[in-house]
């Protein structure tokens, strides 16, 4: 059934190809079907499986036995929490891009090519078929960008692609190694990540080819000071684009990071730990601060990414069940609410005043004329705060949490963070929604504002009881995720045990 | 020694100097005053069926022969790789439709199956004087095919240019072979390695090694003997320049790894990194690190896209120069693998080129701007067959970068030695994704100038380049298929 998840993505594109150029309104309703096709699969196949803690293979054949590659697909609970995730996000991002009318058609297909990639490096349990996926994605993302962007998108949509690009040959210089190395010490080539993540592969070896792997994809996830195409190219990107990006784009390198770095190298963490911890603070730090200060509502918003994100990496680099569940379920909350934030600054709002500079927007009253924007925005903004009763809050409550127990002077710091994201997200919904005393705007009587759609609700109150479930009922994810945290692939990583 | 049996063994070569004769007799005497279009579609018919009816001889036959002391050796992994020359000589057939370069087509075609009949006696060679015969019977062709636009001059310019550095090669590999004869006293390849084994590596011995990978760095275009390349993929008729970007690679490559491995079997040394032994791997080594970086960096300022692709044809170069260093089994199979899948891309992206350029007057990167509303079957085909040599999964190019460079670093395993090369080969695969790009970025995100017509492409051109598209995405998700013969 999660099989399908790619497969029905895949199709999608195949059928919007065939279109015609003007079918414009049937290219969204294609998409949109394949979409929710796809999302209805991954629940479904998410609910159907008994026990989310292990590894359950859907297809597994041989696809180059010379090196040991198979198409290998297999879900556990993290891939599940995440697939979900990457079903929701495609639904909402192609309600927020409704109005998309220059070559619609090829705007969807490009989505649902990332959309399927997407789907299928979560489901992906053998090293090169993830890999491809992985690199799949790169294209689409490049021409999302640079086609239907706004501001310098050539720029951002190529800053993207290069960076992507070497990450992922980081990566790959790792994989050759790393299956080098496994070769010459169990007798045959195998590119199996369960069978790899019992390859005691040696200490040396790891304490370079760990860093090497884990940046490769932390490029990705945003990871400070690798940070820098985040920022410009979520601005560049047209709002489904950055919604995806933020989305779920960021959680394939966090992702990486925890399912093939962290998994397969376990000593190599360790040695490295440390490392980890500080990049991932100083991002949540430095991204706030930054977002504090910047003109642009959508770099707002692009900062607030690489900051969330670094809670996600410092979660990763406890090393412990508590913080690892607060990673995997702040990829899903970060998920949620960062596609939220950009659909109101990209679509709501950007879409409508052509503007993004606070100056500007300080003058155009948005939250009487745009109430449900203000409205939305106040929301995704209280529950991108961290408070309680929005996923954002457990997420990082467990985080802080993990990281107290192994280093709890870093942990102090990114508390810092955090109140400098009560401040940014303050500072940008007061300019742009609520400052008041200002002049009346003068174009925005000229040209009323058109009111928000049905798709624009829809999406934005999908997302926002997606948010406000997984708050109040963290158990439902949780679920899937601390029994998989407990099972055979995740032992060495967690109890030091191994060599 | 009975003749039917030579020709029994030399059966594809033999139908296709026969075809040769017939396609030069069937323009010349019967279509003598026909239209040019008319006598082409003639020619390419007659050279097509007697490309097919070679490749089933050499599909039919089994076993192993060799033929006069390595004169001609046929095995099925010879046989395959002519089959898969025939199929690159047919599609260069059907990308020239399109090139109304000449009036000459009699001699275009009859140049094109020659010098496919000489990479189909260099495959077979293991002899160092068949070897010789054979190349210089393909690069004699390659030399006049470049020329072949002759209301171009710069056509012209790039073949002398072609000719003269094709010229020189030739003489230095000459030279090397002389000194082997004169060490060993032999001419075929094993017989040369039995003599020399146990010499040492006599300082004649070093030279004969270095001018040999001299002659086979121009051949191959590998730095720093690659100043042809540029000029000649540019100035030649795009169809020419294709051929000599797929068909003479192919060859090129089994036979310098076959030379190599075979002949210099004794005196392979080692370009482990801190654990160097002088012989013929570390002189590959430096050539292949050369050519990558070269390649990929000069690629990035090109403007004109025949240009790009010769400079990206270097760079390839270097990688595949890594499988032949790797001197294994398993890499000479992913090495066949990348050469192979690399010569049906580089003829799908020049029959691309060859397009463009008959529609829009040049090669340049601007003339590509919104491709793909102008063309879009064409823009799809471009973009697979570029992302293919970007080495994007999960076509053909990434699968072949992956068995070379896997293999290559499992030559060591125990320490890696070799994996500095690889680093150096990924990172330049990183840079060469920005140029590839580059031109794609033109086909798909830049607009076509103001009422720029759509550009009609030629179906026969058309359905070529999407049987090769198709080919690269198959081979990629199933490299099987292809890897099973090599």
């Amino acid at each position: 059934m999660l099989a399908w998840t790619i497969y029905i993505s895949f199709i999608g594109v195949l059928v919007l190809m065939l279109l015609p150029r003007e079918a414009a309104r049937a290219a969204r309703i294609i998409a949109l079907l394949t979409a929710v096709a796809g999302c209805g699969a991954a629940f479904a196949g998410a609910l159907h499986q008994s026990n989310p803690g292990e590894v359950t293979t859907i297809v597994k054949v041989a696809w180059i036995p010379s090196i040991g590659a198979s198409y290998y697909l297999a879900a556990d609970g993290i891939s599940l929490v995440l697939v979900v995730l990457t079903g929701l996000a495609a639904i909402a991002g192609i309600l927020f891009s409704w109005n998309i009318e220059k070559r619609t058609k090829e705007f969807f297909a490009f989505y649902l090519a990332l959309i399927g990639a997407v789907y299928g490096v979560f489901l992906s349990f053998d090293v090169l078929l993830l890999f491809v996926f992985y690199e799949l994605t790169i294209i689409p993302k490049y021409f999302l960008i640079a086609r239907w962007g706004s501001t310098r998108k050539e720029y951002g949509a190529m800053k993207l692609a290069i960076y992507s690009f070497v990450g992922s040959h980081l990566v790959l210089i790792g994989l050759i190694a790393a299956w080098v190395v496994a070769r010459a010490q169990i007798g045959h080539a195998t590119l199996d990540l369960v069978e790899l993540s019992q390859v005691s592969f040696p200490l040396g070896f790891q304490h370079w080819v760990f860093p090497l792997v884990f940046i490769g994809f932390a490029i990705l996830a945003g990871m400070w000071p690798f940070h820098t195409w985040a920022p410009t190219g979520h601005v560049a990107a047209p709002t489904a684009g950055s919604m995806l990006l933020a989305g779920v784009v960021m959680k394939l390198g966090a992702y990486g990071c925890l399912r093939v770095a962290m998994v397969l190298f376990p000593e190599g963490v360790r040695m490295w730990q440390g490392e980890i911890a500080a990049l991932a603070v100083i991002g949540i730090i430095y991204g706030a601060g930054v977002a504090l200060v910047q003109k642009d509502f959508k770099f707002v918003i692009g900062y607030s990414s690489v900051s969330h994100m670094g809670f996600v990496l410092l979660g990763l680099a406890t090393l412990n069940t508590i913080g690892l569940s607060g990673a995997v379920l702040q990829m899903f909350s970060h998920g949620i609410i960062a596609g939220l934030l950009f659909a109101v600054v990209g679509r709501m709002v950007y879409d409508r005043t052509h503007t993004r500079d606070f100056d500007d927007l300080q003058t155009m009253q948005l939250g009487r004329l745009l109430p449900f924007a203000g409205v939305t925005f106040v929301l995704a903004g209280v529950a991108s705060m961290g408070l309680p009763g929005f996923s954002g809050f457990v997420a990082e409550l467990q985080v802080l949490m993990g990281a107290w127990k192994v280093f709890p002077k870093t942990t102090l710091l990114a508390g810092v963070g955090i109140v400098v994201g009560v401040a940014y997200t303050l500072r940008a919904m007061q300019k742009a929604f609520y400052s008041d005393g200002a002049v009346p705007a003068k174009s925005s009587h000229d040209h009323p504002l058109e009111p928000i759609s049905v798709p624009e609700r829809i999406g934005a109150m999908m997302l926002i009881a997606a948010s406000l479930v997984i708050g109040l009922f963290p158990g439902l994810l949780l679920d899937w995720i601390q029994p998989c945290l407990n099972s055979p692939l995740f032992e060495r990583l967690l109890k030091g045990g191994g060599l | 020694m009975n003749y039917l049996e030579v020709l029994r063994i030399a059966a594809p070569e033999a139908v296709l100097a026969v075809t040769v004769l017939m396609v030069l007799t069937v323009d010349l005497v019967v279509l003598r005053g026909a239209s040019v279009a008319w006598r082409f579609g003639v020619g390419a018919l007659v050279s097509i069926i007697g490309c097919l009816m070679a490749m089933v001889f050499a599909f039919l036959r089994y076993g192993n022969t060799d033929l006069l002391g390595a004169m001609l050796v046929v095995d099925p992994r010879t046989d395959f790789l002519k089959a898969v020359l025939l199929a690159l000589a047919i599609f260069t057939v059907l990308i020239s439709e399109s090139g109304k370069f000449t009036e000459h087509v009699g001699e275009y075609l009859s140049l094109i199956l020659l010098g496919t009949l000489g990479l189909m006696f260099l495959v077979s060679a293991e002899d160092i004087l068949m070897i010789f015969i054979a190349l210089e019977l393909a690069s004699l062709s390659l030399y006049i095919l470049t020329a072949f636009n002759k209301r171009n001059a710069r056509s012209s310019e790039a073949a002398l240019k072609y000719f003269l550095f094709g010229g020189m090669s030739a003489a230095f590999l000459l030279f090397g072979f002389s000194l082997l004869y004169g060490l060993s006293g032999s001419t075929s390849l094993s017989q040369i390695a039995a003599n020399l084994a146990g010499k040492g590596l006599d300082p004649l011995l070093y030279v004969a090694i270095v001018t040999t990978v001299i002659g086979f760095g121009f051949k191959v275009a590998a730095v720093p003997f690659h100043l042809w390349a540029p000029d000649a993929y540019e100035g030649a008729p795009t169809p020419s320049a294709a051929f000599i970007a797929s068909g003479s690679k192919v060859a090129s490559f089994y036979i310098l790894a076959k030379i190599l491995a075979l002949g210099f079997a004794g005196s392979a040394g080692s370009a482990v990194w801190h654990g160097y032994v002088s012989g013929w791997t570390p002189v590959i080594a430096v050539v292949a690190a050369l050519s990558m970086v070269l390649g990929n960096l000069t690629a990035i300022v090109q403007t004109s896209v025949k240009r790009l692709l010769a400079y990206s044809a270097i760079a390839h170069a270097g990688y595949m120069l890594l499988g032949v260093l790797a001197n294994t089994p398993s890499s000479l199979s992913a090495l066949l693998f990348y050469v192979i899948t690399y010569a049906l891309t580089v003829l799908g992206a020049f029959g691309v080129v060859a397009v463009v350029e008959e529609a829009t007057g040049s090669d340049a990167l601007a003339n590509f701007a919104g491709l793909s509303r102008r063309a879009p079957g064409l823009s799809l085909c471009l973009l697979i067959f570029l992302l293919s040599l970007g080495g994007i999964p999960p076509l053909a190019g990434f699968i072949g970068k992956f068995l070379v460079f896997s293999a290559t670093v499992g030559v060591d395993a125990d320490h890696l030695g070799l994996l500095w090369l690889v680093i150096l080969a990924i990172v330049m695969s990183a840079v060469s994704f920005y140029y590839y790009l580059q031109v794609l970025k033109q086909a798909y995100v830049r607009d076509a100038a103001e009422g720029a017509p759509a550009i009609k492409v030629p179906p026969v051109m058309l359905l070529t380049l999407m049987l090769l598209a198709a080919l690269v995405i198959l081979l990629g998700c199933a490299p099987g298929l292809l890897l099973r013969y090599l």
